[in-house]
């Protein structure tokens, strides 16, 4: 029982030392590594760094539409689902397919979607709408995987959605017909309080979730951040400083800013859904 | 299953509800398959048109012939992810056992110390992780990828939680038949920690196959790539030939398609499953 302890020693404990170690240092990878105690001196750093900035603010936005959008379109779907529509396990199956589908697939398929003459933008001038330029343009390219991942991720809470709705009693839908609630007051009443442990579960997945946003950001713009910063995202900032600029000791000081931001967030939601599951 | 009144019309909006959810699931997937049979001329084009007009096989033909290292990616990608969900199974499942069961030295130290670990996003380890690795010479190998994460503290905690669940009259019953410890683990406790396993098994299994932060970072060398990563070196190659990009992502989807297709049962159980356990 105990190499999962070794493990978990080597692999997670040892470099959660190491990291606040090297947030403390300048670290210089020239062949060997080289440290130099520099004390707070890259948390000082973090507060005048324009791009620390920039990266909050565009995950914080993220999180802020992409969390909400996905629980309720999760909630919409799983509740149309459970309405008594034939094979609905059917259904469910296909809704699932981005869910399995390998980020990297998933963003270039709708690179290509977003495409300057892509399929989106074929859509929306066919509709009359003004078309954009997804990729190129600063002020939607966030948009756009913003939209892609809720499109992927909805699905997967879809299904714990479900599974709660259908663990609901029915008797507590039949006394409410007795007393005369329309099928809308019965939703606000009954399934919604009912879930209330669900979303709240939901909620802190996603919030963990959102902010670990790279994958999409990093292809999107072949890992610079770009247009212009927009798809700038924390955890894409973290690589680019090891790896582009080769500052450690920073890198690990932004990720233990990202580690306070998430944590913090995660207690909040906690208290705004005041307690635990019940 | 909730009642929803008989207004045929309040029916028709469910079923037009669920359609077009449907389609707009498939369409991006339907549109890359299109395109990937597509002529290079006929993208180009424009044309929202999602039978190809002129149907052909060359960009597959293209993309085997060009890109000899598809198949390793492949097969990196499947070693990988079979050992990493193969050893959490075994690690996850022993130390969750030892944690909810044993008796020994700190026991409550190592729990909470699990639970901490929880908390640190992956972020923080990363960059050490990186240092270790390189420490090692683990850079750009299997064992790179493979070691760091070969256990999870998530999956500890669900399977401590599952065992802690578990009647203890059958492993006493084991005892008195005159097996160990390690006897009563293998043949009464793996057995009946089936579903559990299961639901671990699909989410380490999609973690590892789709993960791209990690290998991004300590992969280098084209032949070690996995699926990801080469696909998104592959993109880099043919920047606005979607046709074989397309083609290439068709390739990189099925074998996991086809797995979904099998198993979509566990993989929706384990959601559940996770979900419920909240």
């Amino acid at each position: 029982m105990m190499p999962a302890i070794l493990i978990l020693g080597a692999f997670v404990l040892l470099p959660i030392f190491y990291a606040v170690f090297l947030s403390l240092h300048k670290v210089q990878l020239l062949g060997g590594i080289n440290y130099e105690f520099i004390g707070l001196r890259n948390f000082q750093r973090l507060f005048t760094d324009a791009r620390v900035g920039i990266a909050l603010r565009n995950t914080a936005e993220y999180v802020v539409i992409v969390v909400p959008s996905q629980t309720i379109l999760a909630l919409v779907l799983a509740v149309t689902l459970n309405s008594g529509i034939h094979a609905q396990n059917w259904w469910r199956v296909l809704y699932f397919l981005p869910t399995v589908t390998s980020s990297a697939v998933l963003t270039l398929i709708f690179m290509w979607i977003y495409n300057t003459d892509g399929l989106l933008n074929d859509f929306l001038s066919f509709l009359g709408l003004p078309t954009y330029n997804w990729l190129g343009d600063p002020s939607v390219a966030l948009k756009g995987i913003m939209i892609m991942n809720i499109w992927s991720t909805a699905p997967f809470y879809m299904v714990i959605y479900l599974a709660a709705l259908q663990d609901i009693p029915q008797r507590l839908y039949e006394a409410a017909d007795i007393d005369g609630a329309n099928w809308w007051q019965k939703f606000i009443y009954i399934t919604i309080p009912l879930l209330k442990p669900v979303t709240f579960f939901v909620v802190a997945i996603g919030i963990i979730g959102t902010f670990q946003l790279f994958d999409q950001s990093y292809i999107f713009s072949g890992g610079t951040g770009g247009p212009n910063n927009a798809t700038l995202t924390v955890v894409l900032l973290i690589y680019q400083t090891v790896f582009r600029y080769l500052q450690m000791g920073y890198a690990a000081a932004i990720a233990f800013l990202l580690a306070v931001v998430i944590i913090t967030v995660t207690i909040l939601q906690r208290q705004l859904f005041g307690g635990e599951r019940g | 299953m909730k009642t929803i009144p008989n207004f045929p019309w309040l029916k028709g909006l469910l079923y037009i509800v669920i359609i077009s959810y449907a389609v707009i699931t498939l369409i991006p997937f339907l549109w890359a398959l299109s395109a990937s049979f597509k002529p290079l001329s006929e993208i180009i084009n424009g044309e929202p048109n999602f039978l190809p007009r002129h149907f052909t096989l060359d960009n597959y033909k293209q993309i085997f012939l060009q890109e000899p290292l598809f198949l390793r990616w492949l097969l990196n990608s499947v070693l990988i992810a079979v050992s990493v969900t193969g050893l959490n199974l075994l690690f996850n499942s022993m130390a969750g056992y030892a944690l909810a069961r044993l008796r020994f030295a700190g026991r409550n130290f190592w729990f909470f110390l699990i639970l901490a670990v929880l908390a640190v996003p992956a972020q923080i380890t990363l960059i050490p992780t990186f240092l270790i690795l390189k420490a090692v010479g683990w850079l750009n190998s299997y064992q790179g990828m493979i070691v760091p994460s070969m256990v999870n503290a998530t999956f500890i905690f669900m399977m401590r939680q599952f065992f802690v669940n578990f009647p203890k009259e059958l492993e006493e019953a084991g005892q008195l038949d005159g097996l160990n410890t390690f006897g009563i683990f293998r043949y009464i406790i793996l057995p009946l920690a089936q579903p559990a396993l299961a639901a671990q098994a699909v989410f380490v299994f999609m973690g590892s196959w789709n993960n791209f932060l990690l290998p991004v970072v300590i992969l280098f060398d084209p032949e070690m790539f996995t699926l990801p990563l080469g696909l998104n070196t592959f993109k880099g190659q043919y920047i606005s030939y979607w046709n074989y990009i397309m083609a290439a992502s068709m390739v990189f989807t099925l074998p996991a398609l086809c797995i979904y297709a099998f198993f979509n049962r566990y993989f929706i159980q384990s959601v559940t499953f996770t979900g419920g356990k909240g």
